[in-house]
């Protein structure tokens, strides 16, 4: 049933008794054309679109726990495309526009909500910074603005301008298209579509190995029986290195716990998403009223979704010089995801050395915003066995030949 | 919050450490080292969920090095081990 | 009036009155109060709206389950939103108000969601404000300002916070019977009393915190004897107890809040929030981060609501609650109750009640055959029990007014009608696991209790009492002497359990009896059935979850948000996944639970930040011993890292712009002089150290004499450049490195790991000496002259060549002058003890006088180093450039066999000979500054996305060249010297030519000079 606030009215008197699953539970079948590994809002996108735009619909997503369960559930839901580099600005840009349309197009409100980004800049060192992302994304047909303390006191009246502070804002740029969408929505929508299309999505369903003969997988092992199929994209994030070695592959990601929390929810405050690399805070406000606050990473390996309470303190310290009110608000939950962290900070979605295995991994603590755009270009490079144009600097081959698309050094900070 | 054994300071909190990351890559000799071993050195890590052998740097204590043994999924520490010397056989 | 209260009765203080406000009227009540009961006493149920419904809702609970009544405390910036009334206690002058109901309390407009809620399920939004496309962010308004709870404050915060570490090797939480207990038996003999354990120490290091004011936990709203001494009072005598001992730390009003690895744990200890605001020079609240050989969980339990029509009406508390409200705060909760119970403490409660003076008409026990003591007790005070019957709806909407009751099975549908104004839940009791479960430890399900209890401990940890489902309360404070006793042997410290005192002997053991009662399906006629209060969710909501195929745990709570508000579902958890359970037909614990995060209640993000919010306290500022001196002749700073540089010095009616173009001629025109004091230093010895540098630089540091200096470049084993500077042979055992500002601390630490992970066959020790040694730069024509005057240094080009260094006495300072220039123009950096460093500085103005010496800032810096073409690692250079793409090849050593980087330079990305290089631009139009950072693009005119192929990294006016100047990394840019390229602005394309990096002195006669 279609979902629209026509349907929404006919079924309230009813007790809303008539609305159908989101998506089924279905067997796993023996063997399938391609096996995503991971229902997360990575893997689900490339389902639904090998389905959409490939034809694929023979697909089984494999998910260990339950979808969208992941760093699809737990990041702190900003959706930007405003990088440094082409490679990551167009695959970015691609993946906004394709939020832009997501709630139409899957029938299912996502909440994508261009409530606008801005980055401060806290030194001279910042602004230059910010300008030269700010060319870049100019003649990439990037939207990006510079704004000044003044533009971003009135945007965010909360923020705190004065030039005393141990970290002054001096200045800021905007994408105003850039925003929050409902991360579980997404994962929902892309679920619910992908299902209709015919994608067995397979909840608690571990795999436990791949097979590969002759260097090209058959197929995988899972806790719920063997399935076969000749083509396999892993989509794992975190656990992209334990699914990998089942492959005999090493890849070059570190996992690491990622914090990100609310608090209590209180009446609207803040309408946009403002981060800041120096004093490493990002902020905003989601509907439900918490303020959604990111941490960084704990500097060690680590499977275990909890980080360090020395991680948030620091953070706190900056949140409360740049929001004083924020004070005596109170941190209602703080959670843990497991990012998996490239050396250019840059994601890998590739082909592998092994024939009809696919990777797509090292989205670090920016994944998100990437969703749909991931799935799209892995859902290309799966179907056609070979990279769409998008992600074709993205292969794993760059840690060879050493064209990484460092935008770690480039400073900007991949939320 | 760990509670890390430095084999200099004895128990210390975990933030006053930098972890270095996994221990025990060989860096290849530079002069016939092929281009993917190059990579395999720079970049490509084990990653394990479990056991890990890594190094660590006691910054805001002695400033040492060391190797440690660690359960990546459970924050479990299994040994301590000087910079100099390899992984324990079968720790943990 | 408090005319709901006892006269005797409850740990209260009757003796003194205390006033405060809600929304605005003026009441009373008595030390020992809470907000709540307070407010109960004055007769006042209706304290907020609910979240999505904006149904009124009243007090619920007694403690820190409370789902509903939140509300605003205090005023001005003092303010604190979504406090629980619960656990608020009250002073005088305390000014609370409702929240999230507009215009009024009794008032609210929102509450048409109400009328509307069969449009808003759970979910609605996912469905419905997709058309057209840019609807959602015009519906997204509305939802926006209809969401939230209390407002923020306005106002900067006026309190302070504080943090402290602890270490103890017994951490008992909660001080309850079974924590009270395990914190004697753990605790150290009182002095005199018993022999003092070995090893010197008096005993175990103990710290026992509990969220409220006073010990007890349980015991505070019960009427028992223990020794002889009423409940309520034993406690005290414990607290006395422990107070005699050396070592145990007694923390009341703190929260444990979070558990981490290695039994690491943080709590919160309110320490003003109890009383009126500026009585206390006390911190607001200190974060305690403690680290425990063993913990205790005694963390109590927490008593389940009943799920049915109307369960959230005013007037529908928990049983344990009006319980609470009448023994400890001598408050009737109501007139007239009926009981919903499914097991015996419903009964204990009831009895309470009716003993308070509550008449307790009838206990609806869903059970077919209640039986036992206290159901003969219930009996004997003349309360009806109906037994096999539910309560089936309720009547009333600002408060109760009566009850339908019916059978279990439903036959006999509203059997009966009882009038009430209150009623009072109980379905049986959840452990507070929350602690545990953030530890680690897995929960198990236990049938009897129907809930979840902590299984196998994660850590060295120990759950007690009711924490871990165990209700007697002889058993509770055995178990919680063993968990003491035990705890201490574990962390090493011999001793015998405390007695375990005499309790009257009608407490029974503590069985509940329990039959589960999760709901029961009714008919939307009779109402909204919540199983989580504060979030509005009602079974139906979990009903369409399941239709949907929101079934997995994490997909129903996060569907129907329940457990997600303040309250983390401590009251609706259990029953959420018991409802689910049902729909779904597996069992609860086959349903499983979601995993508990920090933190047990929400912690004030002023405490968890501290004291180090502002300022200085937040990041060091560190400055440069001529700082002072900079500050009073006008410099305007910059912060580089964590440094303050002078950017540069303004003059009386001077702007920015003109003072670094004053200070860049002066330098090329007469003497310049630069804090240099900021650039790392470090000090390298030992036989092996030239050796050593030959590893991390590019180039080549044992072919080096010493007294001389030589530029290097750093590279990561990538073979990119990560730092830079000029390196001086001190002796041929050692050398002092310079890094950049930024790069000290890494540089340092990048040496340290090399040779200690990697090279620890080499002998070569090292230092940081940054702050040790101040370094000021005096650069220009004059220079000479000016340094001359103040050594008897020989400082003619012949003895004292360009790139060597001496030890020199400066104005009778011992230092060191470095031939070094940064400038380009003939330069001495001078280096003095740092305590020297402004009295040499101020012995230069002073002598300077005659040369119009300028002091110059970073920028003029960084203007004369680009007129020379030199590098700033960081600005002209990303973390993607290597040696050869600056065009410094000739630092780059053929001959060594290995450095750091030289593989990486050889990998066919780095070999490419189409790499972003290092090239000068001249703009056509000689006074235009190309903007830093701005592109280089073959094809101005293209839509975008424009293909680029470089950018500017160092762009500037140069008042010496009489031009602009600019450094930029351009695609193939060695070999396209003249070729003319565009770069395209927002309005205006500016063109230049490709020439080389260096703009003034090519050859530099000047810097050798």
């Amino acid at each position: 049933m279609k979902y629209s606030l026509w349907n929404l009215l006919r079924q309230a008197p009813r007790g809303h008794r008539d609305w159908p699953q989101a998506w089924r539970n279905p067997e796993p079948k023996e063997a399938y054309d391609v096996i995503i590994i991971g229902a997360g809002g990575h893997g689900l996108a490339t389902a639904y679109y090998l389905a959409k735009e490939h034809g694929i619909s023979r697909t089984a997503v494999l998910e260990k726990g339950w979808l969208g369960g992941g760093n699809t559930g737990r990041n702190t839901t900003i959706v930007r495309s405003n990088y440094l580099w082409d490679e990551s600005a167009h695959l970015y840009e691609h993946s906004l526009r394709l939020f832009e349309t997501l709630s139409q197009d899957l029938n299912f409100n996502v909440m994508f909500s261009p409530r606008g980004v801005i980055n401060l800049a806290h030194n001279e060192h910042d602004l230059k910074e910010l300008r030269r992302r700010g060319h870049a994304c100019r003649l990439n047909g990037i939207d990006y603005e510079m704004v000044t303390p003044r533009e971003i006191k009135e945007i965010a009246p909360i923020i705190n301008i004065s030039r005393s502070i141990r970290y002054p804002v001096l200045g800021g740029a905007m994408q105003r298209r850039a925003g929050n969408a409902r991360h579980d929505a997404v994962a929902w929508g892309l679920a619910r579509r992908a299902d209709e299309l015919g994608v067995d999505i397979i909840q608690n369903c571990e795999v436990t190995g791949i097979d590969v003969r002759d260097g090209r997988v058959t197929g995988v092992q899972t806790t719920r029986g063997a399935i076969r199929a000749n083509r396999i994209g892993a989509v794992p994030a975190g656990h992209a290195s334990v699914v990998a070695s089942m492959a005999g592959l090493r890849l070059p990601v570190e996992s690491h716990a990622l914090q990100a929390m609310v608090t209590e929810p209180v009446k609207p405050v803040l309408d946009t998403v403002i981060m800041s690399n120096t004093v490493h805070v990002y902020i905003s406000q989601s509907d439900k009223g918490e303020l959604v606050l990111g941490a960084g990473i704990d500097g060690y390996n680590s499977y275990s979704q909890k980080g360090g309470i020395n991680v948030i303190e620091h953070q706190l310290e900056g949140l409360c010089e740049l929001y004083p009110i924020v004070s005596r608000l109170k941190i209602m939950r703080v959670w843990g995801g497991i990012v998996d962290i490239a050396p250019d900070a840059s994601p890998i979605i590739s082909k592998t050395p092994i024939e009809g295995f696919y990777i797509n991994c090292g989205w670090g603590t920016g994944g998100f915003k990437a969703t749909p755009g991931s799935g799209w270009v892995f859902a290309h490079t799966i179907a056609q066995d070979r990279p769409h144009r998008l992600n074709e600097a993205f292969d794993l081959g760059r840690f060879e030949s050493g064209l990484l698309i460092d935008e770690h050094g480039a400073a900007a900070v991949a939320h | 919050m760990m509670l890390i054994p430095c084999p200099w300071c004895g128990d210390r909190l975990d933030a006053e450490f930098t972890c270095g990351g996994e221990a025990h890559i060989m860096r290849p000799d530079p002069a016939t080292a092929s281009d993917a071993e190059w990579a395999d050195y720079l970049f490509m890590r084990e990653n394990p969920k479990g056991l890990h052998h890594e190094r660590w740097f006691h910054a805001h204590g002695c400033r040492r090095w060391f190797h440690m043994t660690r359960d990546t999924a459970s924050h479990r520490i299994v040994a301590v081990y000087a910079i100099t010397e390899s992984a324990p056989e079968a720790s943990g | 009036m408090q005319s709901w209260r006892n006269s005797t009765g409850g740990i209260i203080d009757r003796s003194r009155r205390l006033s405060f406000t809600f929304d605005g009227r003026r009441l009373a009540g008595h030390p020992g109060d809470t907000l709540a009961s307070a407010l109960l006493a004055n007769g006042i149920h209706l304290v907020g709206r609910s979240f999505k419904y904006h149904r009124p809702r009243g007090i619920v609970g007694s403690g820190v389950e409370e789902p509903n009544a939140l509300v605003r405390l205090g005023e001005g910036g003092a303010v604190e939103p979504n406090a629980r009334a619960t656990t608020s206690e009250l002073f005088d002058g305390l000014v609370a108000s409702s929240q999230n109901r507009w215009p009024s309390l009794a008032f609210d407009v929102g509450a048409l969601n109400s009328v509307a809620s069969g449009l808003i399920p759970a979910g609605f939004y996912y469905k419905t404000f997709m058309w057209p496309a840019k609807a959602w962010t015009f519906y997204e308004r509305f939802i926006r300002r209809a969401a939230g709870l209390g407002q923020a404050p306005e106002e900067p915060d006026p309190d302070v916070y504080e943090k402290r570490f602890a270490h103890c090797d017994v951490l008992v939480v909660g001080a309850g019977p079974a924590g009270l207990q395990a914190a004697r038996a753990a605790a150290p003999a009182p002095a005199g009393v018993r022999a003092a354990p070995a090893a010197g120490r008096s005993g175990a290091r103990v710290i026992l915190a509990d969220e409220q004011a006073v010990p007890g936990g349980s015991l505070l709203a019960e009427h028992v004897t223990l020794d002889g001494v009423p409940g309520q009072d034993w406690p005290e005598s414990v607290r006395t107890e422990l107070a005699s001992m050396t070592d145990v730390t007694l923390l009341t009003r703190t929260t444990v809040a979070g558990y981490y690895d290695h039994n690491f744990l943080v709590a919160v200890e309110r320490l003003t929030d109890h009383l009126p605001s500026g009585e206390s020079p006390l911190p607001r609240q200190r974060l305690w981060k403690i680290r425990a050989r063993h913990v205790v969980l005694a963390t109590g339990a927490i008593e389940r609501p009943l799920v049915f029509p109307g369960n959230d009406r005013p007037g529908v508390m928990l049983g344990s609650a009006v319980r609470a409200f009448a023994n400890r705060w001598g408050v009737r909760c109501g007139a007239r109750a009926v009981v919903f119970a499914n097991n015996d403490s419903a009964y204990r409660s009831a009895i309470d009640a009716a003993d308070s003076g509550i008449h307790v008409t009838t206990i609806v026990d869903c059970r077919a055959a209640p039986r036992g003591r206290l159901v003969e007790e219930a009996h004997s005070r003349g309360i009806d029990v109906l037994a096999g019957s539910v309560i089936a709806g309720v009547e009333g909407r600002k408060r109760v007014r009566g009850v339908a009751i019916s059978t279990l099975d439903g036959s006999t549908p509203a059997a009966a009608r009882k009038e009430c104004d209150l009623v009072m839940m109980s379905g049986g009791w959840n452990p507070t696991v929350h602690l545990a479960s953030q530890s680690g430890t897995r929960l198990a399900w236990d049938e009897s209790l129907a809930t979840f209890i902590p299984g196998d401990a994660a850590s060295h940890q120990t759950s007690v009492g009711a924490a871990a489902g165990t209700f007697g309360l002889v058993e509770c404070l055995t178990s919680g002497a063993l968990a003491g006793t035990d705890a201490a042997a574990r962390a090493g410290f011999d001793g015998e359990a405390p007695p375990v005192p005499e309790v009257d002997d009608d407490t029974g053991d503590g069985a509940l009896d329990l039959e589960a009662f999760w709901h029961r399906p009714a008919s939307p006629r009779d109402g909204k059935a919540f199983h989580d209060l504060q979030n509005d969710v009602t079974t139906a909501d979990v009903a369409l979850a399941t239709r949907e195929n929101y079934v997995s745990v994490e997909h129903f709570k996060r569907y129907t948000t329940t457990g997600m508000g303040t309250d983390q579902g401590k009251t609706s958890n259990v029953n959420g996944l018991a409802i689910l359970a049902g729909h779904v037909g597996s069992s609860i614990p086959g349903v499983g639970h979601t995993t508990y995060r920090p933190f047990y209640t929400p912690v004030t993000i002023g405490a968890l930040a501290g004291i180090d919010t502002a300022g200085e306290l937040y990041d060091p500022v560190r400055r440069t011993p001529m700082h002072a001196w900079h500050a009073a002749n006008g410099a305007h700073f910059e912060d580089v890292g964590q440094w303050k540089r002078p950017y540069c010095y303004l003059r009386e009616g001077e702007s920015v712009e003109e003072a670094v173009e004053r200070e860049t001629r002066a330098v090329r025109t007469g003497v310049g002089i630069l804090d240099a004091s900021t650039l790392g230093k470090i000090d390298v010895q030992g036989k092996d150290a030239a050796a050593f540098l030959d590893r991390l630089y590019t180039g080549t540091f044992s072919t080096l004499a010493p007294g001389r200096c030589r530029y290097g470049l750093m590279c990561h084993d990538d073979g990119m450049v990560f730092d830079d500077g000029v390196t001086a042979r001190i002796a041929d055992n050692r050398f002092l490195v310079s890094t950049t500002t930024g790069g000290a601390a890494t540089v340092l630490n990048w040496f340290e790991e090399w040779l200690q992970t990697e090279w620890w066959d080499l002998d070569v020790h090292m230092t940081s000496v940054t702050t040790q040694w101040a370094a000021i730069a005096v650069a220009g024509p004059e220079s000479r002259d000016l340094v001359s005057g103040l050594t008897t240094t020989d400082l003619s080009s012949d003895a004292f060549p360009f790139m060597t260094w001496r030890d020199a006495d400066i104005a009778g300072i011992p230092g060191r002058i470095f031939r070094i220039s940064f400038s380009g123009e003939t330069g001495y950096e001078l280096h003095v003890p740092a305590s020297y460093a402004l009295s040499l500085w101020q012995i230069l103005m002073m002598a300077g006088e005659r040369h119009a010496i300028t002091p110059y800032g970073t920028e003029a810096m960084h203007v004369l180093r680009a007129e020379k073409g030199f590098i700033i690692v960081g600005q002209d250079t990303d973390g993607t450039t290597t040696p050869h793409d600056l065009g410094m090849s000739w630092l780059v050593s053929k001959k060594k066999p290995d450095f750091l980087g030289k593989r990486g330079l050889r990998r066919p990305d780095t070999l490419r000979e189409d790499r972003k290089q290092l090239v000068g631009l001249l703009t056509d139009d000689p006074q235009v500054v190309i903007p830093e950072g701005a592109h280089v693009s073959p094809e101005p005119e293209a839509k975008p996305p424009v293909p680029m192929e470089g950018w500017v990294s160092s762009s500037y006016m140069s008042p010496n060249c009489g031009h602009s100047i600019a450094l930029a990394l351009i695609r193939r840019g060695h070999d396209r010297m003249g070729e003319s390229v565009a770069i395209p602005l927002e309005d205006r394309t500016i063109r230049a030519r490709i020439v080389k990096p260096v703009f003034f002195d090519e050859e530099g006669a000047r810097l050798r000079g």
